[in-house]
């Protein structure tokens, strides 16, 4: 008898098995962080005009090869304006994910390690902060403060914070209890070595990839904010900006609203796509 | 051919039985890589053939290729692969298509995976995962099936079937769910029935238990393909001897043969690797000629160790018993009133079934646990009644060798620093950067690894060469006494002989005592000079290596060894 493969139906498997291996999404995503890049750090490289650059002879026009995204109620290159605003939109992102990881690792460090009665009243306080609606409590930080990026940054940071707290609570929990912290202790290190050398960066790990989710996270908030004119004020690019002052065109220019929020949204995916991937990739690593 | 020339090789038997399953010029790969190299072999009515070999040798990939489940990365393929039907028509099992292979799994083949925690659904009754092949083939009424299950479970000697077929498998134990595994592999009766490492999970005594078991069905007439690495559950089960090395069959002959006159060297080096009563004083590895032997001596059999016991013992423990409380706020005494003394020098083995405390009797030892009542002392001092803080510095005489290396390893540390670290906290500091990477090259290669592997990441070296590291690292901070938890219980019988004999050597070199755990009691005779048989939290007996198990006096010990199977029983 001849040989014979049994696995004719598996050949099959393989074969869609090894064009979802072909992905394009994290290529992609890379490409769309690093244009976002270079908008923060050199826009002038992807644009020749100014975003505050007013020319009245040439208000609300559809996008054209000469206007990418249109031009808005003052005739300034929308293009250019969302360009110049990912400093500031990025800026609230990455500012606000740090403040939350910053409340969230000390809240879920103390949780972790500070025993039973730290950890309950840690518990509960997250709790609360859970049931309080986020919007509620930015309001009441732009009533007192009014708006602009600080407070906008610290609104969304506070907003996010419980959801992170809890996450490095569990692996605060989940890494203290490993082999090799007890193999540290038993080798005779003292606690606070042990949990700067094993349990911090240990815990931290995962939580990198979930920390660029948040970023985009944030900015999606954040521009949500300014849309209902709770954040920054409308002359500045910033991209919620942008979307709050093209609000009463909406219905006469489109790209006003449709040209920004298209740029929200593919960033967004992009920093979550590559988060994923990033996670895959360390969780790969991690066994 | 290597696999056509064994094959050709079977010595002729008395009655052989009749062909089941005949396999011919198997050969299964994955991608490139092949691990089941042209292996041929037949299984009879009523007989057990078994496939020998360690980690990688393919024998698991064989097992499941025979069911159809190699996975869908495989390519299998055989000249022949035909399962004998009732009236002897053949079943080519090459051709199957997956739907086939459902219909032929459970119903003419039987297949028993290694670990039942893990092939039982947690969510689901017992009987129903017990009926569930019963179910799959369309078998009786859903009444029925209900009281096969009860039958079923019954038949491999489930205590109270009527109740266990309710519960769910994280409520049975090890032993129990394993049978329950069996019990829904036999559930329709198949003809063949291949099993995967029936037994390794599981104690001595339930583990001769199963063997009963599947001993029993042999003889009802089914034929068993069993898949394991140790020679002795083979030597009580198996009539047949398959050894696979590097996915080919290096031996192939009747089971009393193989074991006692085996004609592969491979073979033999497997059988010399036990440890048991015999070995005892010897080395586990012969050294190979033109091969330079372990540090400590050129010779197989090693001197005689003589502890020092004019001093006080290195370490001792005085009535040491533990409390935990559970969360049904039920006080459970997991250690009760244990004492021993560690003299400096010698090993002071410690061995008992799952539940027995002898893991936490280890953390206690280590003061990674604090006793409920009662002490440990360290070279005559106080040791576990001291606050952390005047433990700590203390550490660096007593070190610990734990079963599972890799998980107690920073998983993102190099070797290298996992070892500068224990040395740091050592008896000699070093003092500089460079004297702290030369004393670790000097501890890797003491321990039969070298300067190349500084760098690697734990997770990159086989399990061998992790235990090795993990020993290195005990050994950086100089201790007097090392307690070892299960050190080779994860280790392919070859592997836990080096790493055996490195430890054995090391403590002719070094002086070092050994608090040695193990549930093995082959490998416990073979490195301990006195022994403490542990159950339910009790010593049961104590005494020297040779007393304990020569002259046994507890039941307990009794039935420990008389369930433990041997060689000679091929």
């Amino acid at each position: 008898m001849s040989s014979i493969s049994v696995s004719a139906a598996s050949a099959q498997a393989r074969l869609s098995s090894s064009l979802t291996r072909i992905r394009l999404g994290p290529a992609a995503s890379l490409l769309v962080v690093l244009f976002l890049a270079v908008a923060v750090i050199a826009p002038a490289l992807l644009t020749s005009r100014s975003p505050t650059a007013i020319d009245l002879g040439r208000t609300l026009l559809p996008p054209s090869p000469h206007h990418l995204f249109g031009t808005d109620d003052a005739g300034r290159d929308l293009f250019t304006r969302v360009v110049y605003g990912a400093r500031e939109s990025l800026g609230i992102g990455l500012g606000a994910t740090a403040l939350a990881m910053s409340i969230a690792v000390g809240l879920g460090f103390a949780a972790g390690l500070g025993g039973r009665i730290a950890d309950l009243v840690i518990n509960r306080v997250l709790e609360v902060a859970f049931a309080f609606p986020v919007l509620l409590l930015a309001l009441l930080l732009i009533a007192i403060r009014g708006p602009s990026v600080t407070t906008e940054i610290v609104a969304v940071g506070i907003g996010s914070a419980p959801g992170y707290a809890r996450l490095v609570r569990g692996q605060v929990l989940n890494v203290r209890q490993a082999p090799y912290v007890e193999a540290a202790g038993a080798l005779g290190h003292r606690r606070w070595a042990v949990i700067r050398r094993h349990l911090f960066p240990n815990a931290m790990r995962p939580l990198v990839a979930v920390i660029t989710l948040g970023i985009g996270q944030s900015i999606v908030w954040a521009s949500g904010l300014a849309f209902l004119g709770l954040g920054v004020a409308p002359p500045s690019p910033e991209w919620g900006a942008l979307l709050d002052s093209g609000r009463e065109y909406i219905t006469t220019s489109w790209w006003l609203e449709i040209m920004p929020g298209l740029v929200i949204v593919l960033v967004a995916i992009s920093v979550t796509s590559l988060g994923r991937t990033l996670q895959y990739r360390l969780e790969g690593a991690a066994r | 051919m290597t696999a056509v020339a064994a094959t050709e090789q079977i010595t002729v038997d008395t009655d052989p039985g009749t062909p089941l399953l005949t396999v011919e010029n198997l050969r299964v790969a994955f991608g490139d890589a092949e691990v089941v190299r042209g292996i041929s072999f037949t299984s009879r009515i009523g007989r057990c053939l078994a496939i020998v070999g360690e980690s990688g040798s393919g024998k698991s990939v064989t097992a499941r290729a025979l069911v159809g489940l190699a996975g869908p990365e495989s390519v299998v393929r055989a000249s022949q692969i035909d399962l004998a039907g009732p009236d002897m028509t053949s079943t080519d099992l090459t051709r199957q298509s997956e739907r086939s292979w459902r219909v032929m799994r459970g119903r003419e083949i039987g297949f028993i995976l290694q670990d039942a925690l893990v092939s039982l659904d947690q969510l689901r009754r017992v009987g129903d995962e017990v009926a569930e092949p019963l179910k799959v083939h369309g078998w009786g009424t859903k009444a029925s099936r209900k009281r096969k299950a009860v039958d079923l479970l019954r038949l491999v000697g489930v205590p109270e079937p009527e109740v266990k077929v309710r519960q769910r498998p994280y409520e049975l134990s090890g032993g129990l769910r394993q049978r329950a595994l069996i019990a829904s592999a036999i559930a329709l009766d198949p003809k063949l029935l291949v099993a995967d490492e029936p037994t390794t999970a599981l104690d001595v005594t339930i583990q001769a238990q199963v063997l009963d078991l599947l001993a029993e069905s042999k003889v009802r007439g089914t034929s068993i393909i069993l898949i394991s690495h140790d020679l002795s559950v083979v030597a009580r089960l198996a009539d047949e001897v398959v050894v696979m090395r590097g996915g080919e069959v290096v031996e192939h002959g009747p089971v009393h043969r193989v074991l006692h006159q085996p004609r592969h060297e491979y073979t033999q080096a497997l059988l010399d690797a036990i440890p048991s009563e015999h070995t005892r004083g010897t080395r586990l590895v012969r050294p190979a000629e033109g091969q330079t032997p372990g540090a400590a001596g050129q010779s197989t059999v090693r001197r005689a160790r003589k502890p020092i016991t004019h001093v006080p013992p290195v370490l001792e423990a005085r009535h040491i018993t533990k409390v935990f409380r559970g969360p049904d706020k039920v006080d459970r005494t997991v250690v009760n009133e244990v004492s021993f003394k560690l003299f400096q020098g010698e090993t002071v083995g410690i061995v008992g079934e799952s539940g027995s405390g002898k893991t936490t009797t280890a953390r206690i030892a280590l003061s990674l646990l604090e006793p409920t009542a009662g002490d440990v002392l360290l070279r005559g001092q106080p040791w576990s009644t001291l606050p952390a803080s005047r433990r700590r510095p203390l550490r660096k005489q007593i070190g610990a060798i734990y079963q599972d290396p890799l998980s107690s390893f920073d998983p993102r540390w190099s070797v290298g620093r996992i070892i500068t670290d224990a040395l740091r906290v050592g008896n000699r500091p070093p003092s500089s950067k460079a004297e702290a990477r030369e004393r670790a090259i000097r501890l890797l290669e003491q321990v039969g690894l070298g300067e190349q592997h500084l760098a690697s990441a734990p997770l990159r070296l086989s399990g061998g060469q992790r235990q090795r590291v993990a020993i290195a690292r005990a050994l950086a901070p100089e201790p007097e006494v090392i307690v070892c938890d299960e050190p080779v219980s994860a280790l392919d019988v070859s592997i836990q002989a080096q790493v055996l004999d490195l430890l054995t050597d090391l403590q002719d070199e070094l002086g070092v005592s050994y608090l040695f755990i193990s549930h093995d009691l082959g490998v416990i005779h073979h490195m301990s000079d006195r022994i403490l048989v542990m159950k339910d939290g009790r010593v049961v007996e104590s005494g020297s290596a040779d007393d304990v198990f020569e002259r046994p006096r507890d039941p307990y010990t009794q039935r420990l060894l008389s369930a433990l199977p041997r060689l000679a029983q091929a």
